[in-house]
């Protein structure tokens, strides 16, 4: 981390009337920016005898590290896995909508594909900071295709794979690089996948667990063996069962190694996971709940119907049918949506319901030196929101990129 | 010597700052005429500088041209340590208004020269042209700043050795380790306080009460340094009545009977100042 002793030439924000999130509460105090960093205004004052140069008045409201969604398939009639000869346009057009919902990186999610997909669409994107033109990404997502045909869910069956005994070979072939890739989902049931599972841990990669048959101790072999998420609790695994309580019995077991936290993903729109069910989730284990929108390229369309691909669906509310069915056809719900939602259906503290978008995916990609949280001198992404959690704007390393209204 | 006393602890803080709040008014500084403030540190002044605070957010007061020198440091301990005088004055009023840190003065107990540190803190009070306003407290052996009982009425800024009662009081705020207590401190003078133009001490509690008698109700002693303000042309010393219950009656009769006149001294401002 830069001392501030290394005195800068940059300009001084000061954020004042708000309570920032730090330390899990919310604090009357004031935030200080320099560089895209947040500063220590006690070094500053002491150390340079320096000040603001510039006052933002937040007129009371809170403000929480930028969300970070780890699984986001597309959005605004833009779908990640279809291979299209620019993807980074559609990147880019999704990275700048999702700012005004609180959203200051993501991992952009690509589902089941055939290898040729990924070889297309790998290189295309790179790991990028955010900034005016959109939230920054952390790395891809890839979900599948290592995953159980029984629990396949949306994803195409003709592309799923097994390791087929090669383990990381194979996964290396389909994907073709992992340089700009953050997360893998795959069944830990699949023969070889724990040696997969180490090997991409060891490069930095964080493993999720999810589309899967696996009972609990096939999860918690994974888990020791380096897996930390779970792909959309409850959704394509094993129902708690309570003989086997399989993936799900990873919220309270004793096998995870001391220190470790497993988290778990959680689609609070109130359409995907019951309440109970979240609720449930939620105080078994707290700490370890990240909220994601598992969009699809329906969010952000308005109502009515719209062609997508080769699918007619039919938006209603929140609700994404396929169109002149009752089939859900996946999550439009925005990530600020969803913080609302968990609050309201958890009953739990607003800075839980702003950690669990923001600490906990940082905790669980392991960058929180400089995101998911307002210390010191990490990135200053922040939301500004009211008391009912709905965003007033939105900043990436301390500009504003998205305002309420303007 | 004025004798201000107030029913509680919260009274006697506000008391203390509107008195701050309208001696900095009536200066009226500016660019080149700055306020000089001396400043205490401790739980008795907290009241008082959370009002301070209040008064700044509402517009009734700036530090914009006001000039702090603090009291005292401990030697040794790292600035940014939360019992540090540094912390304690970012924490409690300077993170909270409009000072520059250019305008702040407080002494530097990691300094390399310690003896040299304390000469040149004497130096920018006197380069600021003196304080204006000192503000203290006392200890309950009516110790002033770091000027333990014993200490010369006459002194100086300079380096102390902390008496054993202070160090036995303060372990309390380092997790109860007599070792991890700073056993020096440095400290401004009873004489570099006995020149501020205006002296107010702040004395609240029943375990302050026998201070407040030494100090005021006795001849001037050594062994109660806070009595050198006896001599002083313009003390004021404010308390609540837990204070003052070893004084005579006759003393909180006669300084009751002031409190009508002494309290226009905090009334509100004549107009309104501009809001910075």
């Amino acid at each position: 981390m830069p001392s501030n002793k290394s005195v800068s030439d940059a300009p001084i924000t000061q954020f004042i009337n708000c309570r920032i999130l730090r330390d899990h509460m919310l604090k009357g105090e004031d935030l200080w920016v320099r560089e895209g960093k947040i500063l220590d205004p006690e070094k500053l004052f002491f150390d340079e005898q320096g000040f603001a140069d510039k006052r933002v008045d937040c007129d009371g409201s809170i403000i929480a590290p930028g969300f970070i969604d780890v699984q986001i398939n597309g959005g605004f009639g833009i779908d990640f896995s279809r291979p299209s000869e620019d993807i980074g346009v559609g990147l880019s057009l999704v990275s700048k909508k999702i700012l005004e919902h609180g959203v200051t990186s993501f991992c952009p999610t690509l589902v089941t594909s055939p290898p040729a997909v990924y070889h297309k669409v790998l290189p295309q994107i790179k790991v990028q900071n955010g900034g005016p033109n959109g939230a920054g990404v952390l790395g891809f997502h890839l979900e599948g295709p290592y995953i159980s045909m029984e629990k396949k869910g949306a994803h195409p069956e003709q592309y799923l794979r097994t390791f087929r005994s090669r383990g990381i070979e194979d996964l290396m072939e389909t994907y073709g690089s992992l340089e700009d890739v953050s997360m893998v989902t795959l069944a830990p049931e699949l023969a070889d996948s724990q040696s997969v599972v180490k090997e991409l841990c060891q490069r930095g990669i964080t493993v999720s667990l999810g589309h899967s048959m696996a009972n609990l101790s096939q999860a918690e072999d994974a888990v020791q063996h380096g897996a930390s998420f779970i792909t959309h609790l409850f959704n394509a695994m094993l129902p708690f069962h309570h003989r086997d309580p399989g993936i799900v019995g990873l919220l309270t077991s004793d096998q995870i190694p001391a220190g470790r936290t497993v988290f778990y993903g959680m689609i609070a729109d109130g359409i995907h996971t019951n309440p109970a069910a979240l609720r449930i989730a939620h105080r078994a284990h707290p700490s370890g709940l990240v909220l994601v929108t598992d969009a699809i390229t329906a969010m952000g369309l308005p109502p009515g119907r719209h062609t997508l691909g080769q699918q007619v669906i039919e938006i209603q509310g929140l609700h994404a049918y396929v169109a002149g069915t009752k089939t859900l056809s996946g999550s439009i719900a925005t990530m600020d949506m969803c913080v609302r939602h968990f609050k309201q259906a958890s009953g739990c503290s607003i800075e839980e319901a702003l950690e669990a978008a923001s600490l906990h995916p940082a905790q669980l990609l392991g960058i929180t030196n400089r995101k998911g949280n307002l210390d010191y001198g990490s990135d200053a992404d922040l939301v500004l929101l009211n008391d009912d959690l709905n965003i007033i704007s939105t900043y990436i390393s301390g500009e504003e990129v998205w305002k309420k209204g303007a | 010597m004025k004798l201000i006393i107030l029913n509680d602890y919260d009274q006697a803080s506000e008391w203390a700052a509107k008195y701050i709040r309208n001696k900095i008014f009536q200066f009226n500084p500016g660019p080149n005429k700055y306020f000089t403030l001396g400043l205490p540190t401790g739980s008795t002044p907290l009241g008082c500088y959370k009002k301070l605070i209040e008064y700044y957010k509402n517009g009734e007061l700036s530090f914009q041209y006001v000039k702090t020198f603090n009291m005292d440091e401990y030697v040794g301990l790292p600035r940014d340590h939360p019992e540090s005088y540094h912390s304690f004055m970012w924490n409690n009023l300077f993170r909270h208004v409009d000072i520059r840190a250019e305008n702040t003065h407080i002494l530097d107990g990691n300094a390399a020269d310690l003896r040299a540190e304390c000469d040149a803190f004497e130096e920018k009070i006197k380069a600021a042209g003196g304080i204006e306003l000192f503000v203290g407290g006392i200890g309950p052996d009516g110790h002033i700043a770091f000027n333990e009982p014993g200490s010369s009425l006459v002194s100086r800024t300079r380096v102390k050795t902390l008496a054993k009662d202070t160090i036995m009081a303060n372990a309390r705020f380092f997790d109860g380790d007599l070792s991890k207590v700073p056993t020096m401190a440095l400290t401004v003078g009873v004489g570099t306080v006995m020149d501020a133009k205006e002296v107010m001490i702040l004395i609240t509690g029943a375990h302050k009460a026998f201070a407040l008698y030494k100090a005021i109700e006795e001849g001037v002693n050594h062994m109660w340094t806070v009595s050198a303000f006896q001599q002083h042309p313009q003390s004021v010393f404010v308390c609540d009545e837990d204070a003052t219950l070893e004084l005579r009656v006759k003393t909180v009769k006669y300084f009751k009977g002031m409190m009508h006149v002494h309290n226009r001294l905090v009334e509100p401002l004549p107009s309104e100042p501009k809001k910075n």
